[in-house]
């Protein structure tokens, strides 16, 4: 038995019965990093001495009949997580030492489950990318053919899954930044609600969108995550004091008479890759196959997604990257002794050309004169489009999209235009002006062999809705269960 | 021309919550440097602010106190700028949604009568660090322990019109933060801050003039002084017929003179927009009644009642109730000695005079409230002479004792025996037969010798009522 290989549900399963050791389980996994990441390069930081430490201390709980569901399990945490004593870089150089004095909340969730962490993965620099080159130190590539880019930002956290180099992984999801690359390495990745999930640790890129979310091999395993990391923290007052629902016990039901939205908009939009559309239409087929019902929506306001988007992304990053000056911690142009020399030194030389670009667009937006044209009609259509929702929501259980418009782009083919970049985001990013969570799950593969992904929304904590969905058209399905060929 | 200065001012307070605004360290003024940090006010990368309420009640204390509006819903915003001692880049401050509005404040002018100053809005927002700069070396330190302690801004209408006028209004405003117990207001010490726009205007014009913001205004006295150099120096201008430049100017108070800091094109664009990492904060009614509950008497409220139920002259009332410990300390003394002018002459004579002296507030008076009552007593029911009452309320100071004991120990008890009162008479009357004579002659104003003789004989012990009846009767009138 191939323990890499194993779901977290499966491992769990074995960790269980006493078949097997977090030990055992956490080498298979070093064995397998060892093996393959030098094709993917997912990986930023190793911490196999720390996780087999942690394995060693989950077989102790399991012996002492302590047994959660992540307790002995191998993840993996997107860089931009911030973990305790660890280096946590968000892929950028102005980053390149730092090590927090603290982990994230959900670190200490996913620590309070005894669960083992194999090391920190790449990602496009401070989430600021679909493709993961923007990553200031690697390229991680799509272990599904290996030209390709395995989607971003949290690129490395889907390469990784996929590439069963970990049981499970943490993103974050700004505009899509889990979904689509979940899509385009053929894992199941999900953006919860906004607040569900706490922030706190979490580096901003856009506060008001940034949620963290799981990327795993399965539904199931999914559902597993979201309910470790979920839950109020007073330390994130954006997070909800709503109670969270047992995820894994809603995975079973039917899916009679669950209404599935189709926004027409959606599927007119240029740029969609037929097969990308013959895939989703097939898994709506497949959908009501098992007894939904399609119904469709409008989002009318769509068009404006994208305009919005960058213009309230890139303002609140301008200021959320402001601390990055040299002062206190991260790179500092040391050879500059004047003050603003100095500023200007640490943050050309620690930001990458993407990120740079961003935080003059959004500084831009906020001046004065220009906040109002920008960043306010931007926060009206984002009020607009949060309404679009709602009354489709109205209308339907779920919404049917693609995750992407196509599946994963050739390496280096993005880089020159990044209009088309940010065009790519269109059928996730509503999800994050919305605040709604958003699912996706493998639903094909391109006549390249590169995985397309179906991408299911839910109205504000429909996560529920959204897993017995997802799940029942995994087991209808045989996409999962393909393995990429590495 | 003549001409009218137009006069708004910009106040920094200082909240004395025991925690920071947005975390949950001390901000105990003194410590180590980078001693009260924590990853939130550091600015680390993935720390989140939370608001403590202790501000927010603070602030609504001061918003009721100056009769503002508290709309239903304030928001909270950031201020970008770059600078070594505001770790996140940007400070958290509000803009467009503060949480008080449309208030005010009336002061007492000095022709008596009382002026209302309007107070635009009052806003939270955290304090930045503090640079150390080393006069030795071309470095600079950052010690971030009051990064993020609670500031309360204030702004007023452009309502003031004179320096004189400006100083009362920012005394009175310290004055309300220090009453009801939300900050020392401490101009020295940086607790209390104060910046000035100041314009002038042709006497009855209705528009404004160009307006200048003046900084660095760290005591009253250079708050009065820069605000008329300022005005001086519009004038001036204005009269060479030239144009009042829109800049922010600098006190310097070595060199008595406001100077240019930087223009209207340099001011810093500081890209205000609504902080996403916290949620729009909601004042529920209920909130706000609580607070106002919890509300001490105002200065202005207990100043009538004084008025009013004391029957003590407005200005009396005025002096008693600048600060809520001397108002306290006033009615305390008339629970044990209840003539309220009297014990306010005291209070306004005696016992400020000897604070004042000794540079010395109420709070550190070494007598207390219930002994000077006593020792107003004494006097009242004639134990001791008015001068015997001034040496006994020295006494008190320096010691701390109760009035009963000191009369006692130095034996000041007022001699009111007639017979111990006569004989002195007599020994005076025989020893001065010339004024005796004189006075017999008309010279009527030579009673006053003769008290005066009796007294120093009696060491001032004797009942000088007493004295003056005694000695009219023996010389005859
Ligand atoms: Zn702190």
């Amino acid at each position: 038995m191939q323990l890499h290989t194993l779901t977290i549900s499966e491992a769990h399963d074995l960790l269980k019965r006493k078949k097997i050791t977090s030990v055992e389980l956490t080498r298979a996994v070093v064995d397998r990093i060892e093996a393959v990441e030098p094709k993917v390069l997912a990986f930023l930081t190793r911490t196999f001495e720390d996780a087999l430490e942690q394995a060693n201390a989950a077989d102790k709980a399991i012996a002492a009949g302590k047994i959660t569901p992540l307790t002995g399990i191998p993840l993996g945490i997107k860089d931009l997580i911030c973990t305790d004593g660890i280096r946590t870089t968000c892929g950028s150089h102005i980053l390149e030492d730092f090590i927090p004095p603290f982990d994230a909340f959900v670190m200490r969730k996913l620590k309070a489950q005894n669960a083992v962490i194999a090391g920190k993965l790449n990602m496009d620099e401070f989430a600021m990318g679909s493709t993961n080159e923007h990553s200031a130190f690697q390229v991680t590539h799509n272990p599904w053919g290996l030209e390709h880019s395995p989607g971003g930002s949290s690129g490395g956290s889907a390469a990784a899954v996929a590439a069963d180099m970990c049981l499970g992984a943490l993103g974050s999801d700004t505009g899509g930044s889990v979904r689509q690359p979940a899509s385009h390495c053929g894992v199941v990745g999900l953006k919860p609600t906004y607040g569900r999930v706490s922030r706190f640790g979490l580096v901003a890129f856009a506060s008001s969108l940034d949620q963290i979310g799981p990327l795993s091999k399965t539904v199931t395993d999914s559902a597993i995550l979201l309910q470790a990391i979920a839950g109020h923290d007073e330390a994130d007052s954006t997070s909800v004091p709503n109670g969270v629902p047992n995820y894994s016990a809603c995975l079973g039901r039917d899916l009679k008479g669950l209404r599935i939205g189709l926004p027409k908009e959606y599927f007119d939009i240029e740029g969609l890759d037929p097969q990308v559309a013959s895939a989703v239409k097939k898994a709506i087929d497949t959908l009501s196959g098992l007894g939904a019902q399609t119904v469709e929506v409008t989002l009318p306001h769509t068009e404006y997604g994208v305009a919005a988007y960058y213009i309230i992304a890139p303002s609140e990053a301008s200021s959320n990257l402001a601390r990055y000056d040299g002062v206190k911690y991260g790179l500092r142009d040391k050879q500059k002794t004047e003050l603003l020399e100095m500023y200007r030194g640490s943050r050309s030389q620690g930001f990458g050309p993407e990120v740079q670009r961003r935080i003059l667009i959004g500084t831009y937006c906020l001046s004065a004169g220009y906040y109002d044209a920008y960043y306010g009609k931007a926060s009206q259509i984002r009020t607009l489009i949060a309404r679009d929702f709602e009354q489709a929501f109205q209308k339907c259980d779920v919404i049917a999209a693609p995750a992407a418009p196509t599946p994963a782009t050739a390496l280096g083919e993005s880089l020159d235009d990044p209009l088309a970049m940010y065009l790519s985001d269109v059928f996730t990013l509503p999800a994050n002006l919305a605040g709604i969570p958003g699912i996706s799950v493998p639903c094909g593969f391109s006549d390249k062999g590169l995985p397309i992904g179906l991408q299911l929304l839910g109205g504000h904590f429909a996560e529920e809705t959204l897993f017995k969905t997802a799940y029942q058209f995994e087991q209808a399905t045989e996409f999962h269960k393909k393995r990429p060929p590495l | 021309m003549e001409f009218e200065p137009v006069i708004g001012l910009e106040v920094h307070a200082q909240l004395n919550t025991s925690t920071k605004i947005f975390c949950a360290c001390s901000t105990r003024f003194g410590a180590e440097p980078n001693t009260h940090v924590c990853p939130v006010c550091l600015g680390m990368p993935g720390s989140l602010p939370v608001l403590n309420k202790k501000v927010v009640e603070y602030t609504l204390r001061m918003a009721l106190a100056t009769n503002c509006d508290i709309p239903p819903q304030s928001r909270f915003a950031r201020k970008n700028y770059f600078y070594p001692d505001l770790p996140k880049g940007y400070q958290i401050s509000q803009y467009e949604l503060p949480i008080a509005i449309n208030g005010h404040l009336d002061i007492d002018m000095q022709d008596g009568s009382s002026k209302r100053i309007g107070i635009t809005r009052i806003h939270m927002e955290e304090d930045a660090g503090k640079l150390i700069h080393d006069g030795s070396l071309p470095v600079s330190h950052v010690d971030l322990n009051r990064t993020g302690v609670p500031l309360m801004e204030i702004v007023s209408e452009p309502d003031l019109r004179s320096a004189a006028e400006a100083g009362v209004y920012l005394r009175n405003l310290r004055a309300i933060i220090r009453w009801i117990g939300i900050g020392d207001g401490n101009m020295e010490e940086g607790s209390f801050r104060c910046d000035a726009n100041i314009s002038i205007r042709p006497k009855g014009s209705d528009t404004f003039g160009t307006r200048t913001e003046t900084k660095n205004l760290n005591s009253f006295k250079n708050v009065e002084k820069a605000i008329r150099y300022e005005i001086a120096r519009q004038t001036e201008i204005l009269l060479d017929t030239g144009q009042v430049v829109q800049e922010t100017r600098l006190w310097n108070p070595g060199k008595g003179v406001t100077e240019s800091m930087r223009s209207k094109e340099q001011a810093h664009d500081y890209r205000y927009f609504p902080d996403p990492d916290l949620l729009p904060l909601v004042i529920e009614k209920k909130w706000i009644s609580a607070v106002q509950k919890d509300l001490p008497e105002l200065p202005s409220q207990r100043r009538e009642r004084f008025v009013t139920e004391m029957a003590i002259p407005d200005y009396d009332a005025g002096v008693l109730t600048s600060s809520r410990e001397l108002a306290d300390y006033y009615e305390s003394c008339l629970k044990t000695f209840n003539q309220p002018k009297h014990v306010s002459n005291w209070i306004m004579g005696s016992l400020l005079g000897l604070l004042n002296a000794e540079g010395k507030s109420i709070e550190d008076c070494p007598i207390a409230p219930k002994d000077l009552a006593q020792l107003l007593k004494l006097l009242d029911e004639g134990a001791i002479s008015g001068k015997i009452a001034k040496t006994v309320f020295e006494e008190m100071s320096s010691t701390g004792k109760p009035p009963k004991q000191i009369v006692e120990e130095k034996g000041l008890v007022q001699v009111s025996d007639t017979s111990i009162i006569e004989k002195e008479i007599d020994a005076v009357i025989a020893a001065n037969p010339n004024e005796v004579e004189r006075y017999k002659d008309g010279q009527k104003k030579l009673i006053g010798f003769f008290v005066g003789q009796v007294m120093r004989a009696t060491k001032g012990k004797a009942n000088p009522k007493m004295v003056n009846e005694l000695l009219m009767k023996k010389l005859g009138t």
